[in-house]
């Protein structure tokens, strides 16, 4: 038990890059291809479940950790670890890519190889860097990620593919190598790229002779994590990726992709920063807050199903942004759950879009109305994932926002009034649109014998629904493992403050 | 008397130049059919037993230390560059048997020319003493003059041979003017004696001809503001020699400047290299983004690494000489691997070179276009491959020397450059094809020499230890 102890970070992030490894050399048939990739990450996600089963709940830092030198000169090792927070979006991710498996069954037809192929190692890739305890690793896999999505927008994708790989990569690329600068910056200094000696040095002898420097380390993190959250002014690339972005390319996206740039602001720049991040949080909160109003807006006029649901993602990570800057147990925790609940129901939500533009090759709202009467069990999950999506009790999405709400209050009440309408806007655009798509008559001809979901789309939308429920109604599953990582995380911040107070 | 160890000291090298006075020799008396491919093989032959000759000298300390009079040392740092430049020739020469045969190019003086210009490039890394440093530089210059204008057909590659050694001419003499003056301002012209001088104070002479020498040496690796004849150049010459050209000589010009510039400890050069390299990196890169010609955007792009390469000059002693080492085998592996993708897509004349023809080319040819993808990204510096950890590695040298500015400067260049080669694959991946460019299967020695490339970038890149321990040992045996 020990030894599987040890290596089941390794074994779960490896799975999917074997898998791809093997797959490169399958012959072109691709049925088998198709049934190859899921059955591998179908065996990664059973494998991964082995976290939550053998965590132990309630323990501060790092578990299943393993830690092996990799390179002497830099000082570089293989580390990994994860605590509750990293944990479940590990767990998200092997749990989205076999569902995406799914859902590109039959849309993806050309080119079905390389498809699957660039899949699996995107999911090597994303659990790589929620495992990774190295800062070389991290960025190592953090890089790793925006080739095969880069790749797979621009391949697979709709009409102005091209542009929106392009915008994705670069956006990306420039911003993270201030992260890339930052990172060396620290190993000059430390010697080391371990989370925790880089965290004891910044507390230690750092503490004063990076004092210059703090802020421009801080932001270097922050612009990285800002641009892949994203955070209001940068987030141009976001619906234009999403839009062009295969159904597949768009779940891991939304569900995955977004969620290293919370995580990154939560284990970097809250775990190394602590004091800059209370310091700088004012503003950051104020970007986020602008993001919720702002994107909630903004996707109550979209005429598109997928650029909408895009918007809807800037206002919802706004969410998770307000309640990581909150510096409140609730707030993070919220954050956390937000993270959690918004890959499962905004991950929903694109599948739902890409199966209806199986059916009628369009995401304009206005060519839909009246669905409800020719799919019935199309709209029943989709008015799920909305009432999911917009925070109904009972359902996913309100636990995280409820808590983040509380936590803004506590910090501040502004942050907590203004953020609470965005609550408000998230039930105007969704219940809108599904009014306009799935209520009324059936307006274009076309519409009126569309087929209902088959077997696989159900198959890949049950899990779905399910984890939506279960999220709802059992969240203590979840929050047990999140709660001491916060707890954690804060206690570090409120520490260095009173030190900081005390002086 | 000279003492027997010496001649293995020289071993690679006296292989190669047999092998290459052997392939000149038996070409005229070979059967005009039959010849290529037995050249090809001796000549490919050499190129590995010189490999195998260098392993050895690794393994024996026997054949390492001075020889010759103390004209040549072999060290694990000679070493570094001597595998650079046997696995390029030995690539190249791999590539080539199929280009020549498409483009109607004789064969024995070719290889001959390659296999004598690596002996240049291997005795320049192993050189101690000014005069036959230079005498290696001009063996090593002179076959790429010669190997610019082989496609003599064609008007655009004679222009690049005559500009090439007009201007590379040139630039000798501006190294031979620096070695004059430094031996005006020592006595010596051996680089020990030279360093023992130096220590207890330098003098103007000795600056000059210091900053006379980086001007020679900077046309040589095409650092900006000495980079002008590089698109040209690249533009004309035959691609496979491109391939040799942008990797081996300039790795070998590189081992030269680094035993000039750290085992002489010549003064005063730090501001010069730092202006160079800013200039190189900026130049280069924002060349490139506006070329539609892939040759020519990749000289721009060899450019912009001289650039990178230079940065780890300006860094601390040891860990910015092995990142300089890594860095140009990384890049060797990468740049030839690259070229000789293009060479093979240009097909006969080499008229396709635009990145027009690379439309769709991940359906036309999924294996090659996969592979040139792996070199561009490489270039680019994503994980995984070599570009991405020499990156690394020579940015976290400068940090460590607190080179601040240096380093933002090249961390923001290397995000621009990311642009122009992404267009590349943006074109073979995400556009229709093209049916005018046709499509020759991979041959077999292509293939090999491809996958040679691609294996050592993976390499590199995955398990850069064994490599990166080597290049500190040559580092130290460098400064010592």
């Amino acid at each position: 038990m020990n030894t599987l102890n040890t290596w089941i970070l390794t074994l779960v992030t490896f799975i999917p890059l074997f898998g791809a490894v093997l797959l490169f050399f399958f012959p072109r048939r691709d049925r088998d291809i198709r049934v190859f990739a899921f059955v591998i990450s179908l065996l990664t996600f059973v494998l991964s479940l082995h976290l939550p089963v053998h965590f132990a709940r309630g323990a501060a830092g790092f578990q299943f950790e393993m830690d092996v030198p990799w390179i002497s000169t830099p000082n570089i090792h293989y580390h990994l670890g994860i605590d509750g927070v990293s944990m479940w979006l590990v767990v998200l991710t092997t749990f989205l890519t076999p569902l995406c498996v799914l859902i590109s069954w039959h849309s993806v037809h050309d080119r079905v190889k390389e498809f699957f192929v660039l899949m699996l190692l995107l999911e090597t890739a994303m659990i790589g860097v929620f495992v990774a305890l190295d800062l070389f690793l991290f960025y190592f896999f953090w890089e790793g990620t925006l080739v095969p999505m880069a790749l797979l927008i621009g391949i697979y994708g709709h009409e102005r593919r091209v542009y929106a790989a392009v915008k994705f990569f670069l956006y990306t690329m420039v911003a993270s190598v201030f992260m890339l600068a930052a990172i060396l910056w620290l190993y000059a200094h430390v010697g080391s790229f371990q989370f925790g000696d880089v965290q004891a040095w910044l507390r230690g002898p750092g503490a004063s002779e990076a004092a210059g420097a703090m802020k421009w380390l801080f932001l270097g993190f922050f612009v990285a994590f800002a641009v892949k959250v994203p955070i209001f002014p940068l987030h141009t690339w976001l619906p234009d990726a999403h839009v062009e972005a295969p159904t597949a390319g768009s779940v891991l996206l939304a569900g995955v992709l977004l969620k290293m740039g919370t995580y990154g602001l939560f284990r970097f720049n809250v775990g190394l920063f602590p004091e800059e991040s209370r310091h700088n949080a004012p503003w950051i909160v104020a970007l986020a807050i602008i993001g919720i109003i702002y994107g909630a807006l903004v996707a109550m006029v979209q005429p598109n199903l997928k650029k909408l649901i895009a918007y809807s993602s800037v206002s919802h990570l706004g969410f998770v942004v307000l309640g990581i800057f909150s510096f409140t147990q609730a707030g993070m925790v919220g954050a956390v759950y937000v993270m959690l609940a918004h890959g499962v129901s905004t991950g929903a939500l694109f599948m739902l879009a890409g199966m209806i533009h199986d059916r009628r090759h369009t995401f304009e709202i206005s060519e839909y109305g009246g669905l409800a009467t020719p799919m019935p069990v199309y709209s029943t999950f989709f008015l799920i994932i909305t009432l999911a999506s917009i925070g109904l009790p009972l359902l996913n999405g309100f636990i995280g926002e409820f808590l983040v709400l509380s936590g803004a209050f506590q910090a501040r009440k502004l942050w907590g009034i203004l953020a609470a309408t965005g609550v408000i806007w998230s039930a105007c655009y969704m219940l809108w649109l599904y009014q306009r798509v799935f209520f009324g008559k059936v307006k274009v001809e076309a519409n009126r014998t569309l087929p209902d979901l088959d077997l696989r789309e159900r198959l890949a939308l049950w899990p779905m629904a399910g984890a939506a429920v279960l999220m709802g109604v059992l969240p203590l599953v979840w929050i047990s493992a999140i709660d001491p990582a916060v707890k954690d995380a804060l206690g570090n911040a409120a520490q260095l403050t009173m030190q900081v107070m005390g002086r | 008397m000279i003492p027997s160890a010496d001649y293995l000291r020289i071993l690679p090298e006296l292989i190669l130049v047999v092998a290459g006075v052997l392939v000149m020799l038996i070409e005229p008396v070979l059967d005009e059919h039959n010849d290529r491919r037995s050249i090809f093989l001796l000549a490919f032959a050499g190129t590995i037993l010189a490999i195998a000759a260098t392993v050895y000298q690794a393994l024996d300390k026997g054949a390492q230390g001075l020889g010759w009079f103390g004209m040549v040392r072999v060290d694990s740092f000679s070493i570094c560059f001597h595998l650079i430049v046997g696995f390029v020739a030995a690539m190249v020469i791999l590539a080539s048997f199929e280009y020549l045969k498409a483009q109607n190019i004789r064969a024995g003086e070719y290889y001959g020319l390659i296999l004598l210009g690596s002996v240049g490039m291997m005795l320049m890394s192993s050189a101690v003493e000014l005069v036959l440093i230079f005498i290696a530089l001009e063996i090593s210059s002179i076959s790429t003059y010669v190997l610019a204008g082989f496609r003599r057909r064609a008007l655009g590659s004679v222009e690049a041979s005559i500009k090439y050694f007009l201007l590379g001419s040139f630039a000798t003499a501006f190294f031979l003017y620096g070695v004059a003056l430094t031996y005006g301002a020592t006595g010596s012209t051996s680089i020990y004696p030279i360093a023992a001088v130096l220590r207890n104070g330098a003098t103007p002479l000795a600056f000059a001809g210091m900053a006379l020498m980086f001007v020679g040496l900077g046309f040589k690796i095409a650092s900006a503001p000495f980079h002008v004849w590089t698109p040209d150049v690249y533009e004309g010459a035959p691609a496979p020699i491109v391939a040799l050209m942008s990797t081996a000589p300039k790795a070998a010009t590189f081992a030269v400047l680094l035993r000039i510039l750290f085992a002489a400890s010549e003064p005063g050069w730090f501001w010069i290299v730092w202006v160079s390299a800013v200039l190189s990196m900026t130049i280069g890169n924002l060349g490139a983004l506006v070329q539609n010609n892939v040759k020519r955007m990749l000289a721009y792009s060899s450019i912009a690494h001289a650039g990178y390469l230079l940065v780890a000059f300006a860094a601390a002693k040891d860990i910015g000489i092995s990142a300089a080492i890594f860095y140009a085998a990384s890049y060797a592996v990468m740049n030839v691997g690259a070229f000789i993708v293009i060479s093979h897509v240009a097909g006969h004349g080499e008229r396709f070179v635009n990145i027009e023809d690379y439309s769709g080319l991940g359906r036309r040819a999924p294996t090659l276009a996969a592979i040139l993808a792996v070199f561009l990204l490489s270039l680019i510096g994503i994980p995984i491959t070599g570009g991405f950890f020499a990156k690394f590695y020579v940015f976290s040298a400068a940090l460590q020397s607190n080179l601040v500015g240096l380093t933002i400067i090249g961390v923001i260049n290397s995000a621009i450059a990311a642009y122009y080669y992404l267009r590349v694959i943006v074109y073979m991946y995400m556009r229709e094809p093209r049916t005018e460019t046709p499509m020759v299967p991979l041959p077999m020695t292509v293939g090999f020499s491809l996958a040679a490339g691609v294996v050592a970038t993976l390499y590199l890149g995955v398990l850069p230890n064994r490599v990166l321990e080597y290049a500190l040992a040559g580092a130290r045996a460098l400064v010592k």
